[in-house]
């Protein structure tokens, strides 16, 4: 018995619409939220990620309306971000019918963030999400959708979230998103090494070996993808078949 | 038949009716020892601190009226922490008492592995059980926790083990409790649902 290794589609939202872009920029639609989300719930998705990335106070109303269709189709967990800064914030999120919150900008802001919302809803439902770029020797933690720089060393911020309770950590390349070329298996394997939680690697996804490496070499707990899965350049369901193939566990949709 | 979902204020309360609505059973959130003491079959979901449940139970004084309901018969579905709160106690909160239907204590699952416990694993089966029925020994269940009831008993029909052997399904009389989530485990807790529901009717 092993626990399965967990792939999970992520909706990057903007208004009501799901968006994909290239290192962060360049975005273009990419469907209808609650339609793809019922249908990576019947493909063997194994938990599904929305996130926020206009964020902004205005469109808070839309996110947590589509928060609320996207779990109408699920029977799977769902995590939900972008903008979270709060308690009262998360609260209204998971209260939409999220499982878990993902913070990011406002917990480098203030990492009380963390403690507080470990404190009220637990830390199983608090994703700490990391959005880290190569710099010489190390990765640093990028805030506000990946423009600034937060000045702060993403290994060390993983541990230290992690120590305020967060109880998973979200670790996305910015040099490797949205460019296809394969998840970073080093700044992956640092983070889940370094850390007593769940990690889930995101960017760079492309074909299935880019997963099998980054379950094995990356320790990965679970992997995210958007665009391919959007595009079905990739199916989740032969996706599975391939890892199972290989020895990697896997719940193997019916 | 009125199912009663235990709204506590912390528990992830629509996942698990809109769960049940799929399946076409009505539910209708409880909250006073009113409802409690009225309802046809009793379900208290849970995720968060043992603490906060067993805090919720006892401020809004439903232990008395719950234990009641259970000892008269009335069907009982526990899942995730409402399957811990019926043990005696919890090291996540020690000065709490539990609802003692179960000896024994729930702890922390040891920190070789990973924690929280999060995602899809698989059971491995004690005894028959009525809650598993019709589905195959190797599906997986969707687990989110860091505690877990460790000691078995008769009641214990399937464990799921990381870091160690832990209580995933419990069944006695009137009595059921899944340490996992059905109403986030996709087909597999559909069918667990269903096998509660028929038990209820």
């Amino acid at each position: 018995m092993s626990l399965a290794r967990r792939i999970i589609p992520c909706l990057d939202i903007d208004g009501d619409r799901v968006v994909k872009g290239v290192n962060f920029v360049g975005l273009r639609d990419a469907g209808v939220p609650a339609e793809l989300a019922a249908r990576y719930n019947s493909e063997g998705a194994d938990e599904l990620v929305v996130l926020d990335i206009a964020a902004s106070r205005d469109h808070r109303p839309t996110f947590l309306e589509t928060i609320r269709r996207v779990a109408a189709e699920l029977a799977i967990p769902l995590t939900a971000g972008g903008g979270i800064r709060s308690a009262e914030d998360a609260r209204a999120v998971l209260r939409a019918g999220a499982d878990k919150i993902t913070l990011n900008t406002a917990a480098v802001a203030r990492p009380e963030l963390i403690s507080e919302t470990s404190r009220e809803f637990g830390a199983q439902a608090v994703v700490l999400a990391i959005d880290a770029k190569r710099d010489g020797d190390q990765w640093v933690v990028m805030v506000r959708g990946g423009r600034d720089s937060a000045d702060l060393n993403a290994i060390a911020w993983a541990k230290h979230g992690v120590a305020l309770g967060a109880g998973e950590i979200l670790v996305t390349s910015m040099d490797r998103d949205g460019t296809k070329s394969g998840f970073d298996i080093a700044l992956t394997a640092a983070i889940s090494s370094a850390v007593s939680v769940p990690v889930i690697a995101s960017g760079g996804a492309k074909v299935p070996e880019h997963f099998k490496d980054i379950f094995t070499s990356g320790q990965a707990d679970a992997a995210l993808a958007a665009s391919i899965f959007h595009d079905r350049i990739q199916s989740i369901r032969e996706l599975k078949e391939f890892l199972s193939a290989r020895g990697i566990p896997v719940r193997l949709p019916c | 038949m009125k199912i009663a979902l235990l709204d506590y204020g912390a528990g992830n309360v629509a996942s698990v009716e809109r769960a049940l609505q799929r399946l076409g059973a009505e539910s209708q959130r409880v909250a006073t020892p009113e409802c409690i003491a009225n309802a046809d079959a009793l379900v208290l979901p849970g995720v968060g601190h043992f603490e906060t449940l067993i805090r919720a139970l006892d401020d809004r004084k439903l232990r008395v009226p719950l234990l009641d309901a259970i000892s008269r018969g009335v069907p009982f579905l526990g899942i995730c922490l409402g399957l811990q709160a019926l043990y005696a106690a919890s090291d996540e909160a020690p000065a709490m008492v539990g609802l003692q239907l179960f000896p024994g204590g729930v702890r922390s699952l040891p920190a070789v592995v990973k924690l929280p416990h999060m995602g899809w694993n698989r059971l491995l089966m004690k005894n028959r059980s009525r809650l598993l029925e019709g589905l195959d020994a190797d599906v997986y269940f969707y687990f989110a926790h860091t505690y877990a009831a460790v000691e078995q008993g008769q009641e214990t029909v399937a464990v799921c083990n990381y870091g160690m052997e832990f209580v995933a399904v419990l069944e006695w009389e009137n009595i059921c409790a899944v340490q996992f989530h059905p109403e986030k485990s996709g087909e597999a807790g559909a069918q667990v649902l269903r096998n509660f529901l028929r038990l209820c009717a």
